[in-house]
């Protein structure tokens, strides 16, 4: 069967690829565009590791098929720094200690940045349960809620 | 050269950011499944249906004529291998099992062993390979349960598996591979001192280590049999040794790199995928990449071992444990090999007591090979320990925390497993719990609180680390144990402080294993402790070089020079005889002076001083649901001294988080056909940020006197005490005793309608 | 002498004996005399046992030096996770 020719938008930039229809967005991401910061940990939503927005909107690539996303604009946690400039949830994961391993840290940054996206004050609680999506072996998620409740309040300071 | 001493900058113990965190924020770190090479094929492992069945012929004809495929392996492709125990690892390893744990041989024994693999052109037409391999099973009985598999009737695995370690040898098969003991005085005679007896049976469920990086390998043989790898393993110095004694390569002859590893926990410490990969490369002249789904790992990687324990401890009326005796049976996987000696011997360890007898078995099951997870073996015996200790304590009618304090290990304690204790900080853990708030904060209805305590022994081994200092007076550090959580930040900040150089200048890397002399793994709390005394090596080397090479530039003599606070300095008489010399000044005339300055740090480290802890827990109960939900938390334990106090922080609170999964959500759930029915991170339910609360971590710090810094290893003790402590807790809160993990909400609930539990 | 303890099922391989008054100087010579009292237990020696002297554990210590009262205990070798 003949593949689909997709055009989108990766942090910002153009970009165009074939792909299978069976192939998932984050098939596309690590294995077309080269882009191995989302990880596949699970393949099957439940461990948040391939987290990316479309258009804004949080998902899981791995439930998200590539030939799906035409048209569409796609944040992966390769584009969250500015520039040199690290964003100020990646400088308070670094401050924290937010991370041991480390391979579920690109999916929690791009969760936590849709979080305050939409809630620059969360509370603890509410940081969890949005966070409830991404699975976190290593840390027992206490420096993690820290550094994303830092990073909110040093975002809210601007 | 008179005595150095080092007084750098006094990193140790801050909280630097590690060196190699800006790659891990931005996606740029390279994990097990980011590497690819040009060219590379994709490899497929066909795993077994059956839990137990004889493979009586495999048909890779029509596989290996499908256009795409380049290479097919079975058994036919690994060379048996001589049943001999050789220590590797976390446990004692035989070549016999582990050549058929990587590809099953006369029988696949259990759902998900490997059978077969190929590697083709895409993932699809590797896909569609594995279908066209023609496998005949005879399935056999299988057995899945340890009791069970104990019975004298029960399917036997092994027929060549005869239970070591009881007289006379049995002259029959069975599962049970192994019987161990250890006794320390006479627990008849304690027995006979007691007051109060308790007994109790307990359950545990077997348990993944649950690491969110799947299992990765990539593979390149060239005709000359070279071997280049890349995989995600806590030890690349071991996948070289399994690999090349699997493949029949010369050591030399295999390069192996780590990448950076997606958490391990004890999971990643043996060989799945390796050999696979590199054995169709070999076939295939190709490069081969190799990534686990989620479901093969639960189904073919290790989790550690389910078991049954029963406990029998006695006290007098005054709380001193006068007896305690155990006996441990753990689920070994379909090959021997369970963390059973290590259970037997952490039992009682906490615990001063004259008179112990614990015995374990290593039992063998349908399902798969057990790795080290964690502690291995100690959190199920001490889960069991700990829940009678706190029987005793409310039938005695003393404070939890006290009972434990009159019982305490500590400096001088004969351990029940031998030789006496060097200084040990229980005590200082149990009094840091005492005095929190949170002991001290009253409960409401339905809300528990429960306390334990948990010990680990920790390791040194074989390490070897390389200080280079370079042109411009930064510092190499290459390292040959993989960073699983803080490690390159730990061991740059001691070679900061020992050379005193600024942190920022010292880089460390993980180096593969054509760069270092032999590395044993990262495992067993030893990575940051063994590393760190490697540096201290090494940095000596440096400053006894450095100094060597200001005697020539000062024209003095070896006394008249020495490396005093900051740098090489001319000394006593001579003092003011030259300008004393940094690292930096070195660095520019080294090329002048006599090359590269460079040290090695090698030994083998020994001098593991144990770390103890001690966990509070509060948590409540809802009588509708059963759900038991985790309201406070506190985790206290010795880290000796805490090189890096945030990552140190952070292993105690994962641990105590894979510990409140452990005791109440996690297991392995089979059905009666002895296949997995929760092979997926939905239904085998790890703890999400919302089921548990911030967990607080108190670093008591009883200095190690046999590390140059005092250092402990940390990262195991913290996973042992939750399963008692929740427990307890359940028993606070409910007034029953709970003896089977996990407690789910189905299992809660069903005890609170059986004990007609309404209120507290 | 040092006094030698036997932990564990080691003692299977001695005919029950678990504990030996040895006048080795090293872990080494301990290794050596042990084995020639009792031949069995060589092998196992040599796969790997830790060793604990006056309470310190070491593994892979051949060279560790014994002192002439020290008390050393056999165990099974430790790792971890």
């Amino acid at each position: 069967m003949a593949k689909h020719h997709v055009e989108a938008t990766v942090n910002g930039d153009a970009v165009e690829f074939l792909c299978e229809t069976e192939e998932t967005l984050l098939d596309v991401l690590r294995d077309t565009l080269h882009l191995t910061g989302s990880k596949e940990g699970c393949a099957s939503g439940d461990c948040g590791a391939c987290s990316v927005t479309l258009d804004g909107r949080l998902v899981c690539s791995c439930l998200v098929l590539g030939c799906e996303v035409g048209g569409r604009r796609i944040e992966t946690i390769e584009g969250l720094a500015e520039g040199e400039a690290l964003h100020p949830l990646q400088k308070k994961f670094l401050e924290h200690a937010a991370l041991q391993c480390g391979i579920c840290t690109p999916g929690f940054l791009v969760a936590s940045r849709a979080l305050l996206e939409r809630n620059s004050n969360p509370t603890d609680t509410e940081i969890r349960y949005w966070l409830a999506g991404n699975l976190c072996r290593c840390t027992g998620y206490d420096k993690i809620v820290s550094a994303v409740k830092d990073a909110a309040a040093t975002l809210r300071k601007g | 050269m008179a005595e150095t001493q080092s007084n750098g900058h006094g990193y140790v113990g801050t909280r630097t950011i590690r060196p190699d965190g800006v790659d891990k924020v931005t996606g740029r770190a390279r994990f097990g499944a980011d590497f690819n090479l040009p060219g590379q094929l994709i490899g497929r492992v066909l795993r077994s249906p059956h839990p137990h069945a004889r493979i009586v012929a495999i048909d890779t004809s029509k596989a290996e004529a499908l256009p795409g495929v380049k290479a097919v392996i079975t058994r036919d492709d690994f060379a048996d291998q001589p049943s001999e125990f050789i220590p590797a690892g976390e446990m004692m390893m035989n070549y016999k099992d582990v050549v058929r744990n990587v590809m099953a041989r006369e029988k696949a024994l259990y759902e998900g062993h490997a059978v077969a693999a190929v590697a083709a052109t895409s993932a699809a037409i590797a896909k569609r390979a594995l279908k066209l391999i023609d496998v005949t099973y005879e399935v056999l009985p299988h057995v899945i349960d340890v009791v069970e598999a104990m019975r004298p009737d029960a399917p036997v695995l092994h027929d060549d598996l005869f239970t070591a370690g009881v007289e006379p040898k049995p002259d029959k098969p069975s599962n049970i591979a192994k019987r161990v003991e250890i006794v320390l005085g006479d627990i008849e005679a304690g027995f006979a001192k007691a007051d109060v007896v308790v007994e109790r049976e307990f359950k545990t469920a077997p348990v993944h280590q649950g690491y969110i990086e799947p299992h990765a390998a990539l593979a390149t043989v060239s005709e000359d049999g070279s071997a280049e790898l890349w995989c995600c393993t806590q030890g690349h110095f071991i996948v070289r040794a399994h690999c090349a004694r699997l493949l029949g390569l010369d050591i030399a002859r295999i390069r192996v790199t780590a990448s950076e590893i997606g958490g391990g926990f004890g999971g990643k410490t043996v060989v799945y995928l390796e050999p696979l990969a590199l054995a169709l490369s070999r076939k295939a002249k190709r490069p081969v990449k190799m990534v686990m789904s989620r479901e093969e790992v639960f189904k073919a990687s290790g989790p550690t071992s389910g078991a049954t324990v029963r406990v029998k401890m006695g006290a007098t009326r005054d709380g001193k444990f006068v007896a305690g005796f155990a006996e441990l049976k753990y689920q070994a996987g379909a090959f021997q090999g369970s963390p059973v000696q290590p259970g037997v011997m952490c039992a009682y360890a906490p615990y001063d007591m004259e008179n112990v007898k614990v015995i374990g078995y290593d039992v063998v099951s349908n399902r798969p090979k057990v790795a080290a997870y964690r502690a291995p073996g100690a959190p199920i015996s001490e889960f069991a320990v700990e829940s009678v200790v706190d029987e005793i304590a409310k039938k005695l009618g003393l404070d939890p925390i006290e009972l434990r304090m009159m019982n305490a290990a500590r400096e001088g304690t004969k351990a029940a497993y031998g030789p006496k204790f060097g200084p040990i900080g229980l005590e200082e853990t149990l009094n840091s719990i005492k005095k929190t708030e949170h002991w001290n904060t009253p409960l409401r209805k339905w809300q528990g609180r429960g306390v334990a305590s948990g010990f680990w022994f920790n390791i040194g081994g074989e390490t070897c680390v390389s200080l280079t200092v370079n042109e411009d007076g930064t510092v190499s550090l290459m390292a040959g144990t993989p960073d699983i959580g803080g490690l390159r930040a730990s061991l740059a900040m001691i070679a900061a402080d020992e050379l005193s150089v600024e942190y920022d200048k010292v880089r460390p890397i993980i180096g593969d294993t054509g760069s270092l002399g032999f590395n044993f793994l990262t495992g067993g709390s030893r990575s940051a402790f063994s590393g760190s005394m490697a540096v201290v090596e090494a940095a000596k080397q440096i400053k006894a070089d450095c100094c060597a090479r200001a005697c020539k530039l000062w024209d003095l003599k070896p006394e008249q020079v020495a490396w005093e606070r900051d740098r090489v300095r001319p000394i006593g008489d001579v003092a003011d005889k030259a300008k004393p010399m940094s690292i930096a000044d070195f660095a520019k005339v080294a090329g002048k002076t006599g090359g590269p300055i460079v040290g090695y740090g090698r030994l083998n480290a020994q001098g593991a001083g144990p770390s103890l802890g001690t966990h509070l827990v509060d948590l409540e109960v809802d009588p509708e649901t059963g759900r038991v939900t985790i309201l406070r938390y506190t985790v206290a334990q010795d880290a000796g001294r805490a090189i890096h106090p945030a990552y140190v922080e952070g292993q105690f609170q994962g641990g105590a988080v894979q510990g409140i999964g452990w005791a109440l959500n996690e297991e392995y759930v089979y059905g009666a056909d002895g296949k997995l029915q929760n092979a997926g991170f939905l239904d085998y339910r790890m703890p999400v940020a919302s089921d548990v609360p911030m967990i607080d971590a108190i670093l008591v710090e009883v200095a190690n006197p046999k590390h140059p810094y005092g250092v402990r290893g940390v990262g195991e003790t913290p996973i042992v005490p939750p399963l008692g402590a929740i427990a307890n807790a359940m028993e606070n809160a409910t007034g029953i005793r709970f003896t089977e993990l996990p407690m789910s909400p189905p299992k809660v609930l069903k005890a609170l309608k059986e004990q007609g539990v309404t209120a507290k | 002498m040092a006094r030698v303890v036997l932990v564990g099922n080691l003692a299977q391989l001695t005919g029950g004996v678990a504990e030996f008054q040895l006048a080795a100087t090293s872990v080494k010579q301990l290794f050596q005399q042990l084995t020639e009292l009792h031949p069995a237990i060589g092998r196992h020696l040599e796969e790997g046992v830790a060793v604990a002297i006056d309470g310190q554990i070491y593994q892979d210590a051949l060279l560790e030096p014994i002192a002439p009262n020290s008390e050393v205990f056999l165990l099974p070798q430790i790792a971890g996770g």
